[in-house]
């Protein structure tokens, strides 16, 4: 197969590819959403820890005091082993903490209300909380300024933890959508295999429509595949009607001929004329007995396809058959000995008339004058046996399944004329009522035997 | 001043400092040489006498090195380390001086296998490590206390005090926490945790009461009768084998209704060059603070605070909450305070 590949593994990446895609964002997106977490606890301690610390801001003797709470700073070592930093200033004045800690410069400090703020102080990251509150120290209020600031270890910390654990559930995320994009592609790809199988499942000369349930997608692929079946079967109809037609259309003028040119050897008396009537009345004989074959043979294909299934006694079919020949055998003195026993089988009397006429028409042509041709019917276990046997050349050398090939001749038939159809057609018709053809030799390097074999009814 | 006598008299031997950190008040210092031409400098508050076996086994375990211990005192430390001084190693009992300077980015960082197996309360940041566990104590003498029942609890000891105030006039002794760091810590600690501390701080104040800038002197002024009692003294196996070697003169109590209990720390500081060395020893020493039973140390494991053993009052916990009596203006109001009620002259 060339072209575009496989569309189950086209489907199966593309979902897989889909997979990795929301693998991927929900990852980023559980990272995302822990680091805020853990930045917003931390942003919380430290807001209630310069809360705490601005509480105990006031005023004595004109002066800003404070007294730093224990607790302000034991909330911050609860959470975390994070550098804790802090810096109270009044006004411009530092009152406490570290001098050079930068402080967040986002617009100008409204009382009451914490702003926070991310920069680097003694070579680490830090976030900061500052809250700003009036004390009136003496005559006037003075915004004091508390700053509490913490490394960010802690919220690193837990943010890779969890973005660990996420990129761990992503994976596994990801393996098992790929399993269920493999299962999903084989899943829905499965009535396109079942019409596949459907269809080689088919014998070669089975062209009627596919009457299954299908995809709404699938229904124009099967509708297409049925008019094409249609219109194949209706080419094929077409073209062994025309065989027929053909081969009915000159077996009529043929007879005529052979009836006038019979007329003609009854009324020449010149022996050199009359053999070469005789010659000319044996090629039409064979002309039209190939005309006859042909059509056959397109009856055989016709009729198989939709086989009759009565009830036939073969030896009441082997009598009429060969009375039929009688008048043929006669021409070249040879005798007709039929043995029978009833066997019935249920099958198509043209069909079986057809094939047997063969076998003794050839059983005929190849037997020399004023010899036994033997058609026996017996029944054998659960099958019918109808055997022809001749004292001809035999089958001559070879394999004997070759002879039953189309247009295929034995070896030693150079000199007579045929069609090499006869023995097909009885093998298809056989083939066609689950029986079988075998051939084989009356007595070694004399005559042959062919042995139609039916499943009895 | 009592207390600056007694700070001479402890210093036995001065070296000229020729180091980076000019200035530094080294009360003693003992090198032991090594094989090699690495040197490990340790500064650290511990005596040489509580020390001198650890080192021993380290100088064991690594002779190549040489080691050079200098002996300050806590606040000395922490100057010289602030400073940027030379040092490989720092190893103080001062809990809230050394948790500052790890705060404030004078620590490196240190892993070992070791640091993995120290509990959680006993470490920060993989910077500092704790190896001991030391309760502070109270140390009384037997004949100074004879007839009185032993205090047990911070109000016995008011009591007692209080009824007795010609017995135990001008010999009470506590550590002056304007100069001792120790001292400081358990005050500030004690104050936070039980308001009986205030109490007995009055009391004492009323009594004369003799301030010291280390535990070794009061131990030896209660061991010779000049003291009758020395509270808030660093409890360890010196002080223990000290009371063993006095013939019952001396008797060490553990206060059951509160006592503190400090961690002895180390760590490896910004200016260190000899940081696997340093590294070593304090996998030395927390190997030593780890171990199962109290055995030949001269300092107590890191078990016993777990254990429950006095009041069961677990160590004080190294954190940010430290720093909080470091500020300026908190050490200035509380010594405003301690003051108050110590020096009712």
């Amino acid at each position: 197969m060339t072209g575009t590949g496989s569309i189950g593994r086209r489907l199966t990446f593309l979902l897989a590819g889909v997979a990795a895609l929301l693998s991927v964002l929900s990852w980023g997106m559980v990272t995302g959403l822990a680091l805020e977490a853990a930045e917003r606890t931390q942003d919380n301690v430290l807001a209630a820890s310069a809360t705490t610390i601005a509480e105990t801001l006031r005023s004595e003797q004109g002066q800003v005091q404070l007294e730093l709470p224990y607790s302000a700073f034991a909330m911050l070592g609860a959470i975390s082993e994070d550098r804790v930093f802090y810096l109270v200033t009044a006004g411009e004045e530092m009152l406490t903490g570290y001098p050079d800690l930068p402080v967040p410069q986002l617009g100008p400090p409204s009382p009451g209300r914490v702003v926070f703020d991310t920069g680097n102080y003694r070579g680490a990251e830090i976030r900061m909380a500052m809250l700003t509150r009036l004390v009136l120290a003496g005559a006037q209020p003075v915004p004091v300024t508390v700053t509490v600031a913490q490394t960010r270890n802690g919220v690193d910390a837990i943010t890779g933890e969890l973005s660990q654990l996420a990129a761990t559930l992503a994976v596994a995320f990801f393996l098992v959508a790929v399993a269920l994009s493999f299962f999903a592609a084989r899943t829905s790809l499965r009535p396109l295999n079942e019409i596949a199988r459907a269809v080689s499942r088919r014998g070669p000369s089975d062209l009627r429509p596919l009457r299954r349930d299908a995809p709404a997608e699938l229904a124009p692929l099967l509708a297409a595949l049925n008019r094409l079946m249609a219109r194949l079967g209706q080419s094929i109809q077409r073209s062994e009607d025309f065989i027929a037609e053909a081969a009915h259309r000159v077996r009529t003028p043929l007879a005529t001929v052979r009836v006038q040119a019979e007329i003609a050897l009854r009324s020449i008396e010149d022996e050199a004329q009359r053999r070469r009537l005789r010659q000319m009345i044996r090629a039409v004989d064979e002309s039209s007995r190939s005309a006859e074959q042909i059509l056959d043979h397109a009856t055989v294909a016709y009729r198989t396809d939709d086989l009759a299934r009565d009830r036939i006694d073969l030896a009441e079919l082997a009598r009429q058959t060969a009375k039929a020949l009688e008048p043929t055998a006669a021409m070249k003195d040879i005798e007709l000995r039929l043995e029978t026993e009833p066997a019935e089988v249920a099958g198509d009397a043209v069909l079986l008339d057809s094939a047997l006429r063969n076998v003794l028409d050839n059983a005929i042509k190849y037997s020399p004058e004023d010899t036994t041709v033997r058609l026996t019917v017996s029944t054998d276990g659960g099958e019918a046996r109808m055997a022809v046997s001749d004292q001809g050349p035999g089958l001559g050398e070879g394999p004997a399944e070759a002879l039953t090939e189309r247009f295929r001749r034995g070896s030693n038939t150079e000199g007579i004329v045929g069609s090499g159809l006869g023995l097909t057609i009885v093998d298809d018709v056989l083939r066609a009522h689950g029986g079988r053809l075998e051939l084989g030799r009356v007595k070694k390097g004399e005559g042959a035997c062919v042995t139609l074999v039916l499943p009895l009814a | 001043m009592r207390h600056a006598r007694a700070a001479i008299g402890l210093i036995l031997t001065v070296w000229l400092w020729v180091g980076s950190a000019a200035g530094l008040e080294i009360e003693d210092r003992r090198h032991y040489p090594g094989t090699g031409e690495r040197v490990l400098r340790i500064l650290s508050t511990a005596d040489l006498t509580v020390f001198d076996p650890f080192l021993a086994a380290f100088h064991r375990e690594r002779p190549d090195l040489a080691l050079d211990y200098s002996v300050v005192s806590s606040a000395e430390l922490h100057r010289a380390i602030r400073e940027g001084a030379a040092f490989d190693l720092a190893i103080s009992s001062a809990m809230d001086l050394q948790f500052q300077l790890v705060n404030d980015g004078f620590a490196q960082d240190y892993r070992s296998a070791v640091t993995e197996t120290l509990p959680g309360w006993a470490r920060w940041r993989e910077q500092i490590f704790a190896f001991t566990t030391e309760p502070a104590v109270v140390v009384i003498s037997t004949e100074r206390f004879a007839g009185l029942p032993p205090p047990e609890t911070r109000q016995d000891l008011i009591d007692v005090l209080r009824d007795h105030p010609e017995r135990f006039h001008g010999a009470v002794g506590t550590y002056d926490v304007r100069v001792s760091g120790l001292g400081y810590l358990f005050a500030t600690q004690e104050a936070r945790s039980t308001d009986a501390y205030w109490r007995l701080s009055e009391v004492m104040g009323r009594l004369d009461p003799q301030l010291y800038c280390c535990s070794g002197q009061m131990i030896d002024d209660v061991a010779s009768g000049r003291l009758a009692l020395a509270y808030n003294v660093l409890g360890s196996y010196a002080a223990d084998r000290l009371a063993q070697d006095s013939g019952g003169r001396v008797r060490i109590l553990r206060m059951q209704d509160f006592s503190n209990v400090i961690l002895r720390t180390a760590f490896i500081p910004m200016a260190a060059t000899e940081r696997e060395a340093a590294g070593a020893l304090i996998d030395t020493l927390l190997i030593a603070g780890l171990r199962e039973s109290p055995g030949d140390w001269p300092l107590p494991p890191l078990g016993r605070a777990s254990e429950g053993s006095g009041a069961g009052f677990g160590p004080i916990r190294l954190g940010p909450a430290l720093m909080v009596y470091l500020d300026p203006l908190n050490r200035r109001a509380f010594l405003r305070e301690w003051e108050n009620a110590m020096e009712q002259r």
